[in-house]
């Protein structure tokens, strides 16, 4: 059920992509280059390559003392300009349990009109430790005024359940190479999810901010604090457990890219 | 001349014009050098000289070379094993034969860059031929039309940037106007030990991968310190808004290049020998892939003669901005016994390219300090509304008087009486009217017996250019960060980072050909092309297509054309049109200087006029390579 309804999301993502990326423009449609030349010949130039990209924001040991774990948040793509498929995968091992286990297949185009933001759909499966849970999954990404990233996602699975996701991010260049950058991500959900540990409304934030220096452009070690906190429901359920609501922790990881 | 090239090895002697005539005399045979020399020295990074090929026979070999121009190991891509590939200097007039053969593992090709020749002669792979496969050989062929200096590279992926480039030097079949007792060439290049397609690749996932630049907390302070709160907050915001950053000079930096003249970088010192009072030409050629270089002679003005492959009227500057691909012809007379440095900045600064002009060897004269790293303006955004005031002088020219703008005067002959009818080369005329056949004899190259086309009188004195084409409203989008409020000539600033820095710098308003142009007609119709990009995604076009989304450019064989180009993006680009002249209106009129590569400032709009006397299919694009990669080409078709 669920499953059907992630692919009805795909499905109907992928019609939307057909009805023009392109800049509307009072020229005649573009078409292929129309000219004949001999079969076997390359193309003057290669300008729609697919090209891979994996990076880490969040590749990091937190501790606040007594408990430590481990935290990665990274997120990759294969594709071209205009057509890309993006893998996004984040979650947490503190003592052999993995929780906040999310991982994401979206398929994402450019948004027709904006310069830096793309559009992106698929599934999101929340695989950890827990029960597991699938959504369809459709949100942007990109790069808002002022250099901000931001990236709102909505989630649907069967029940009408929905759940939403806000992150973003900011680089602050202290120099050349040293970077300060805050961040900060929520969640919603329409439903409570026992098995999951999460209640209604706002449920949880993750937040930090990491001074990274960029020994290379793809290799920056960091050092930094993070705030996370559950709120509402989500923080009863929490407490039932004998978890805690609020943590503090310093953290110490790498940010890479290639 | 060239066998003596071979015995001394890499003898410092330059060329002399009167012992390369005689070698000229003397020879014309088959002119390959044992090229294993240049192994060695590729390897040791000593100063290397350039081996030059005469004749109207070449072989050449393209190969990978070990090279270390950085304290590293690396590997480039070499003709007839050097890097730079030998200087191939031919005779106007002749037919010469270029048989290339390929012993990489990948496809090549050569195309001669400036060139008038058969677009199958050309040398783009998918546009003329196949390309060169490996272990084949291809045999070029045609005859030389045009004197001046040129040069010659590949057009295959990314060899460009792995030193598959020489240069081209052709005499004239008549007297040289250009009087000068020595002859160098003076070829600019950026290195890099990274794998271009690695570069490519950074570029694509973070575009401002290679620029150390950026505005930091610390920059904020300084500016606040020199031009307050208020303003550098509200300049902040105002790029902020936008994403868009005044730093963005070069894709590609001194992170990652190395500066090379004629393959020496900086502390090789390469040498070119003079005796105080002659007068010594200077043959710049950038070959860069990716970096626009500001040359200059401290001590010594530098007279510009030539402009790609062109003859101009002799203008004195102390400095001059080479758009990737650009060629300068300079005459110096340096008159003292002492040494002077030859300087060439990129614009994103940083390092240098360097070689010295000394009576002897192994003298040496200070390097100058850097110029401050420049920063893009509301100029170049288009929002300055200033952009034309930024030159150091306005000549007097209005702004509706400025070429390119709307209601554009005609191109003076149209207006002037008819052009004189005497003793005309009628190669490519048939009872007034251009033959279909032009092809194959393009128009002459501007010169002392090129006479002027005179225009059929009837049909097309009275078809001024009034078709407009490809004029596109642009929207903001994925292609497309930004489209500039207004957009004006910026034919007399010399560009961003040379305004004000207290030297005569050439500009484009400076440029008047020798020659008057050969072809009178004014032009049947515009077209306007608009340069666009998107920096953050690094995706580069022209009119928001790249060149896979995009249909050829049409022209009509004989048919004279208005280019406009009006450069959207906050980055300069030189645009190269192959195999037909591009001719700048900068307000020289009849004397327009013919180029084949025009550099376009940020919210500059450019206009020339191109006959199209060719037939084929021929490049149109953007010189710099990885704007090119990223879709900034069209094909442009001349049937």
């Amino acid at each position: 059920m669920m499953c059907r309804l992630a692919l009805q999301v795909v499905i109907a993502g992928a019609l939307l992509t057909s009805v023009g990326v392109r800049p509307v423009c009072a020229q005649t449609p573009a078409t292929p280059v129309d000219v004949p030349t001999p079969a076997g010949w390359p193309k003057p130039v290669e300008d729609s390559r697919v090209l891979t990209y994996v990076t880490f924001d969040q590749l990091e040991g937190r501790t606040n003392g007594p408990n430590t774990s481990f935290r990665w948040d990274g997120e990759g793509w294969v594709g071209t300009d205009f057509n890309k498929l993006w893998i996004k995968s984040e979650g947490r091992v503190m003592n052999g349990v993995t929780s906040d286990g999310d991982h994401e297949l979206l398929y994402d185009r450019p948004i027709p009109h904006l310069r830096y933001f793309d559009w992106q759909a698929g599934v999101r499966l929340d695989l950890d430790s827990s029960p597991t849970r699938a959504w369809a999954a459709i949100g942007i990404q990109g790069l808002a005024p002022y250099f901000f990233n931001f990236a709102p996602t909505l989630y649907v699975r069967d029940g009408g359940r929905v759940a939403g996701r806000i992150s973003g991010s900011y680089d602050l260049y202290l120099t050349q190479r040293l970077i300060l950058r805050p961040q900060v991500e929520l969640n919603f959900y329409s439903q409570a999810d026992r098995g999951r540990g999460i209640g209604t409304g706002l449920s949880d934030l993750d937040s930090g901010v990491r001074l990274g220096y960029q020994i290379s452009r793809k290799f920056a070690p960091y050092i930094g604090f993070t705030y996370s906190s559950s709120f509402g429901q989500t923080a009863t359920f929490a407490r039932g457990a004998g978890e805690s609501v609020h943590a503090s922790s310093l953290v110490f990881g790498v940010w890479i890219w290639r | 001349m060239h066998e003596d090239n071979k015995l001394k090895g890499r003898s410092m002697l330059p060329v002399s014009r009167r012992r390369f005539v005689q070698g000229l005399a003397a020879g014309g045979a088959v002119a390959a050098l044992d090229w294993r020399a240049g192994w060695a020295f590729a390897e040791t990074g000593q100063q290397q000289t350039l081996a030059t090929l005469t004749g109207k026979d070449f072989e050449l070999t393209i190969d990978s070379l070990p090279v270390n121009f950085t304290g590293r190991r690396s590997e480039a891509t070499a003709v007839n094993g050097s890097v730079p590939g030998p200087i191939l200097r031919w005779r106007e007039g002749d037919t010469v034969t270029i048989a290339v053969t390929n012993r990489l593992p990948t496809p090549t090709s050569i195309h001669w860059h400036g060139m008038r020749i058969p677009a199958e002669m050309d040398g783009v792979p998918g546009l003329s031929y196949a390309g060169i496969a490996p272990g084949k050989t291809f045999v070029y062929r045609f005859p030389v039309l045009q004197n001046g200096t040129y040069w010659y590279h590949s057009h295959s992926g990314f060899q460009e940037q792995l030193g598959l480039w020489g240069a081209l030097v052709i005499e004239p079949r008549d007297k040289d106007p250009i009087e000068y007792d020595r002859d160098y060439v003076v070829l600019l290049s950026d290195w890099s030990d990274t794998n271009p397609e690695t570069l490519y690749n950074n570029l694509k996932k973070q575009s401002d991968y290679y620029n150390f630049h950026r505005r930091t907390t610390g920059t904020f302070i300084e500016d606040v310190k020199s031009k307050g709160v208020r303003s550098t907050v509200r300049n902040r915001l105002k790029l902020g808004r936008m994403n868009m950053s005044p730093t963005d000079i070069a894709d590609v930096t001194s992170a990652t290049y190395t500066y090379l003249m004629n393959g020496n970088p900086p502390d090789a010192n390469w040498t070119a020998l003079f005796k105080p009072g002659e007068r010594v030409r200077l043959r710049f050629i950038n070959a860069s892939a990716m970096t626009l270089f500001d040359v200059r002679i401290p001590g010594l003005p530098m007279t510009v003669v030539q402009a790609d492959g062109n003859c101009v009227q002799p203008v004195t500057v102390d400095e001059m901005r080479l758009g990737v691909a650009e060629t300068y012809d300079v005459i110096v007379q340096p008159l003292e016994d002492q040494a002077y440095t030859i300087f060439a900045q990129p614009e994103s600064r940083g390092s240098y390219a360097r070689g010295t002009l000394a009576p002897r060897m192994g003298m040496t004269a200070a390097i100058p300090p850097m110029d401050p790293f420049p920063l893009r303006t509301m100029a170049d955004m288009g929002m300055g509304g200033m952009a034309q005031m930024k030159g150091t002088k306005m000549s007097g020219m209005s702004s509706d008087q400025m070429p390119g703008m709307k209601g554009m005067q005609m191109n003076g002959a149209s207006q002037n009486s008819m052009p004189e009818m005497k003793e005309m080369d009628m190669s490519g005329m048939r009872d007034g009217a251009l033959d279909p056949l032009a092809g194959k004899t393009p128009f002459p190259q501007p010169g002392s017996r090129a006479t002027r086309l005179m225009q059929p009188s009837s049909q097309m004195i009275s078809r001024p250019a009034q078709t407009r084409e490809g004029e596109v409203p642009l929207r903001l989008g994925p292609e497309v960060a930004s489209v500039p409020m207004n957009t004006s000539p910026r034919l007399h600033d010399p560009g961003d980072g040379l305004n004000g820095n207290g030297r005569r710098v050439l500009t484009y308003a400076d440029l008047r050909a020798l020659y008057k142009g050969v072809d009178g007609r004014p032009p049947t119709r515009e077209i306007i092309l608009h340069l666009t990009g998107n920096m953050v995604r690094f995706i580069w076009g022209f009119d928001a297509y790249k060149f896979s989304q995009a249909e050829p450019i049409h022209l009509k064989l004989g048919e004279r054309v208005r280019f406009v180009l009006i450069n959207d993006t906050m980055m300069e680009h030189p645009i190269h049109l192959h195999g037909l002249w591009s001719e700048l209106e900068n307000g020289s009129g009849e004397f327009s200087p013919y180029k084949h590569t025009l550099l376009v400032k940020p919210a500059e709009r450019v206009s020339y006029l191109i006959s199209a006397d060719t037939p084929g299919r021929w490049a149109f694009h953007c010189h710099l390579l990885y704007h090119m990669a990223a879709g900034m080409f069209r094909t442009v078709v001349v049937s």
